[in-house]
């Protein structure tokens, strides 16, 4: 034993070995350290240079100099060695490492080790169905290493073959487990910090180009599906973060009490839908305007925001009823209302004249001063782009006066800087506006690029009013979607044709389906799933015996396959059966003890009118089974055999 | 782990003892297969333990997937490797006798009655290395196992270890077989040639010297050919093959005796089989007539391959019975 496992490597193993490590580490360099990517990816490349002869094995003391100097790297880029990130590096350190030292079996089945849990680590960036393929592409490869460690002798793609099937035998145990094994929700520890890095989303500010950002991501927001037929587009005001509070650069959340009471009555129509959200790690539950009740385990603000308990780590699906035509907050507090007529002091000096003016003329005439606003973004050619000029320390005066260009952000924060300055209370609403309906499934898809902000001023007897200024100039915006209303050059990356639309509908389908069975598959999901199968009370004795029971079925079913003879047909003896078996119709079975030559004459004899063809075919069998030569004539005698008729 | 490596190989030498030797065919039946993990296939299922709780911990839904595919592969790798095993037939081959001190080789012919190749098969005697090999279907496979001899007499084949990891390496499969297989261990010939001849002389009625004048021919150099009876120059004008041993001739009319009671006393019965043997080998390679005198037996004189078998096996059991 001991001489097999250091035993070095052949080349064909090697070779496997780095394929396999190649898929492995693949997808991980996006969320790398780049020093570190390269370095890795120098190392796989040396080892394959140095087994295709190219260049010498590196020297011995390498490794541990490399080993030493990247986790120094690591610590500095992370200013840790612990965490998940850190983890994540580390590892791919030290399997590159292995992968270029590696002289042995035993070194090669450690690699092997440290691949399947590189190939854990990537679902920590990617659970999505191509990451999944990727993921079975790098075990198809591991599994033919270890295929080829045992059995060396062996042609890779037999040997590929070979991990295939056996891949394919361990997929029920899979399903098996992966629907019973008793689901914990995580997490068993306090997580690192970072173990949630890398989610995108709204956030509980808006600075300039914020928004902007979200807005070139393609990535779904959440998913919606309405009980009856959904609400049309200029009607999908998503709210989320209420922010009212303005340095003159940001505009910020104000910490608002929340409670698990409607801070207003509900009247109206009602609109019942069920939604999907993507992990964001922030707290707020996105709700058409305006929520009519509260879904468990979350609360409501005073700013009628939703509020989870914990920030989404994991998607939730939360299922809400909506009155969009209800006003709330007409008895709003006078301290609100203080706080939402406050600005910084000393800044667009400009554009407060303007407000001032407005106001001189029109009074205290809120609809009217909202209309003269709205006219004025008409009037002076504003256009809408997601590429806007740099403002300076008075932002809203260089967007009014200057360079009339920006998109939602500038809109509504222009907006309700004016509204504030004549005098109104006025704050900015940040959410999601919109959403594409998928026809494969007739979900609504609400995507970070229909991520929008918009105002709402508060009117005596009619509480807080919703205005879009965006809307007021780009009544496409709204009405269709983002990139409709962009200017060609900006829409360069959403391009989007029928058909492609088509194939990403069907994609986003399969994707939602996958989403809510295998990545959403939690204890909840799983005892709803479990009830609906019929089992009574799916707590975890009933999965762990029930995971008994059928676990034994299928280990019997293995041990049948196990022990189930793989009769060697010799195709020769099976053509010579089968004329057998032919003439069994006919009274003429072979017996056991029958030469072909004394068959084929009986046969003859009884069967005159076939005797020629009988002779010539045990003729070939006589020279196919006994001849000194090999004779390519097995199809013909098959042929012979299939076309008799008896 | 080299205690505990023989502690466990003699636990299963016990456990799994079984009537030795037994009739071939000898068939690998489901229950004479064993099937435990390897230490790698230990280290698989701590590595998986460890992927499920960081699936756990961070609600990785695909990653509680891969962890339990993995595990599949590993319940599937037990099938496989038993499957490997499982069936295969061994019949006892050829066991050419030897001299103690040479290695003894076995032959085992190996079959399975399916289709498809049985990679990987590993054939081990107790203290040896094991021998790989691979088994076509349909057709029998020659495996040859060595084992290293020491003392003259019969020597039974000891239980061969057959086992496979195959495919994986997660999991081993093992199975005991005991085919009935001996060979003859003849006495090691004494190293001092001379000895031998001596003792053969007094023990004889003709002068073997003589007989060894006239060059009579060339045949193969044979293991127990004394050195100085190499052709050289023979040897050196062929290309390759085996050396050549010059035979004389002259001997032809003499007759050797080799006689234990002519051995000088004071030698051990070990010792003197050891001169006998080499003597015996001396007298075939010279191709003379020679006779053996043992305490209680006595090959009359004669020649060629038969003889020699005849003397030697009687070498190697003086006194086994």
């Amino acid at each position: 034993m001991a001489r097999r496992e250091s035993a070095p490597l052949s080349r064909r193993q090697s070779l496997w070995l780095l394929a396999a490590a190649i898929a492995v580490l693949a997808p991980l360099p996006a969320h790398l350290p780049a020093p570190l990517s390269i370095v890795a990816a120098l190392l796989l490349f040396w080892r394959g240079a140095s087994l295709a002869r190219l260049v010498p094995a590196p020297p011995h003391w390498l490794p541990a100099l490399l080993a030493v100097a990247g986790a120094a790297g690591i610590g500095l880029h992370y200013h840790t060695l612990f965490g998940r990130d850190p983890g994540v590096a580390l590892l791919v350190l030290l399997f590159a490492l292995k992968l270029m030292e590696m002289r042995g079996l035993r070194d090669a089945r450690v690699a092997v080790l440290l691949s399947f849990f590189l190939i854990l680590c990537q679902c920590f960036y990617s659970q999505s169905i191509a990451g999944a393929a990727l993921m079975l592409a790098a075990l198809v490869l591991a599994t033919t290493a270890l295929v080829l460690f045992e059995h060396p002798r062996q042609p890779g793609a037999a040997a590929a073959r070979t991990a295939a099937l056996m891949l394919a035998q361990a997929a029920p145990f899979m399903l098996l487990l992966f629907v019973l094994f008793p689901r914990i929700s995580g997490p068993l520890w306090g997580l690192p910090s970072d173990a949630h890095a890398g989610l995108t989303g709204l956030s509980d500010t808006m600075a300039p180009g914020s928004i902007g950002q979200l807005i070139r991501s393609d990535a779904i927001a959440f998913r919606v599906e309405f009980s009856g037929s959904p609400p049309a587009q200029a009607a999908l005001y998503w709210r989320g973060p209420v922010l009212d509070r303005y340095d003159g650069r940001t505009w910020r959340a104000a910490p608002a009490a929340a409670g698990t009471r409607l801070p207003y009555p509900t009247a109206g129509k009602a609109i019942d839908y069920q939604v999907t959200l993507e992990p964001d790690d922030k707290p707020w539950l996105f709700a058409l305007e305006l929520p009519g009740i509260i879904p468990r385990d979350a609360r409501i603000s005073t700013d009628y925001q939703l509020l989870n308990r914990t920030p989404v780590r994991a998607r939730l699906r939360y299922s809400l009823r909506s009155y969009p035509d209800l006003h709330a907050g007409i008895d709003e507090s006078q301290a609100q209302l203080a706080q939402d007529r406050q600005l910084p002091p000393d800044i667009d000096p400009r554009a407060r004249a303007l407000a001032e003016r407005w106001r001189a003329q029109l009074g205290d005439n809120a609809q009217a001063l909202i209309g003269k606003m709205l006219d004025y973004y008409r009037r002076q050619s504003f256009s809408y782009t997601l590429n806007p000029p740099l403002s300076g320390r008075n932002a809203v005066d260089d967007f009014l006066f200057e360079t009339r260009r920006g998109f939602c952000e500038h809109f509504s924060s222009s907006f309700v800087f004016m509204m504030r300055a004549a005098g109104l209370p006025a704050r900015v609403v940040t959410g999601y506006q919109g959403g594409e309906i998928n026809p494969i499934d007739g979900t609504l898809i609400v995507r970070q690029s229909d991520a929008h902000a918009w105002a709402e001023v508060w009117l005596a007897g009619r509480g807080w009013v919703r205005v879009d200024p965006t809307a007021a100039i780009e009544p496409t915006r709204d009405a269709d979607n983002l990139a409709a209303a962009l200017a060609t050059g900006d829409a360069s990356f959403l391009g989007r044709s029928a058909w492609f639309a088509r194939l990403r509908f069907r994609w986003e389908a399969l994707d939602n389906a996958w989403n809510q069975w295998v990545l959403d598959y939690n204890p909840a999901r799983q005892r709803d799933l479990l009830a609906d199968l019929g089992m009574a009370s799916p707590d975890w004795q009933h999965m762990a015996s029930t995971l008994a029971l059928l676990g034994g079925v299928l280990l019997t079913a293995f041990t049948l396959w196990a022990l189930a003879a793989r009769q060697a047909r010799d195709p020769v003896t099976a053509a010579w059966e089968r004329l057998s078996e032919k003439l069994t119709v006919r009274g003429l079975a072979r017996r056991p003890w029958e030469g072909p030559r004394d068959y084929a004459e009986r046969v003859a004899a009884t069967l005159p009118n076939i005797a020629g063809e009988i002779r010539i075919i045990a003729e070939i069998y006589e020279s196919l089974r006994y001849g000194a030569v090999p004779t390519p004539r097995l199809p013909e005698l098959k042929r012979r055999i299939r076309d008799l008729r008896p | 782990m080299k205690p505990v490596a023989a502690l466990r190989s003699r636990f299963f030498d016990w456990a799994l003892r079984g009537k030795s030797p037994e009739a071939a065919p000898i068939v690998l039946g489901q229950r004479r297969v064993y099937v435990l993990p390897t230490r790698f296939g230990l280290a698989y299922a701590g590595l998986l333990l460890v992927m499920l709780i960081g699936a756990i911990n961070y609600n990785l839904s695909l990653g509680y997937a891969l962890v339990f595919l993995a595990a599949g592969l590993g319940v599937v790798a037990i099938f496989h490797s038993f499957r490997n095993l499982v069936r295969i037939s061994i019949s006892p081959g050829r066991a050419a006798p030897v001299f103690a001190g040479e290695p003894a080789s076995f032959h085992l012919l190996l079959t399975h009655p399916e289709a498809g190749v049985r990679p990987a098969i590993r054939l081990q005697l107790p203290g040896q290395h094991p021998v790989e090999c691979d088994l076509p279907g349909g057709s029998s496979t020659q495996v040859r196992l060595d084992l290293p001899t020491i003392r003259r007499g019969w020597l039974d084949l000891p239980r061969v270890q057959l086992s496979t990891c195959y495919p994986l390496g997660l999991i081993r499969a093992w199975a005991y077989a005991a085919p009935a297989l001996r060979l003859l261990v003849y006495p090691a010939p004494a190293r001092d040639a001379a000895t031998a001849a001596l003792a053969g002389e007094t023990g004889g009625q003709d002068q073997r010297g003589a007989g060894m004048e006239d060059f009579a021919g060339l045949r193969d150099h044979q293991a127990a050919d004394p050195p100085r009876h190499v052709a050289w120059r023979a040897a050196a004008r062929r290309e390759s093959g085996p050396l050549l041993t010059k035979l004389f001739d002259g001997a032809a009319a003499q007759t050797l005796w080799l006689d234990w009671d002519a051995l000088p006393a004071g030698l051990d019965v070990e010792a003197r089989l050891s001169l006998l043997t080499r003597g015996v080998c001396d007298a075939d390679a010279a191709g003379i007539l020679w006779g053996l005198r043992l305490p209680g037996t006595a090959l009359a004189p004669a020649r060629g391959n038969e003889h020699r078998r005849a003397c030697l096996q009687a070498l190697a059991l003086y006194g086994q019975a």
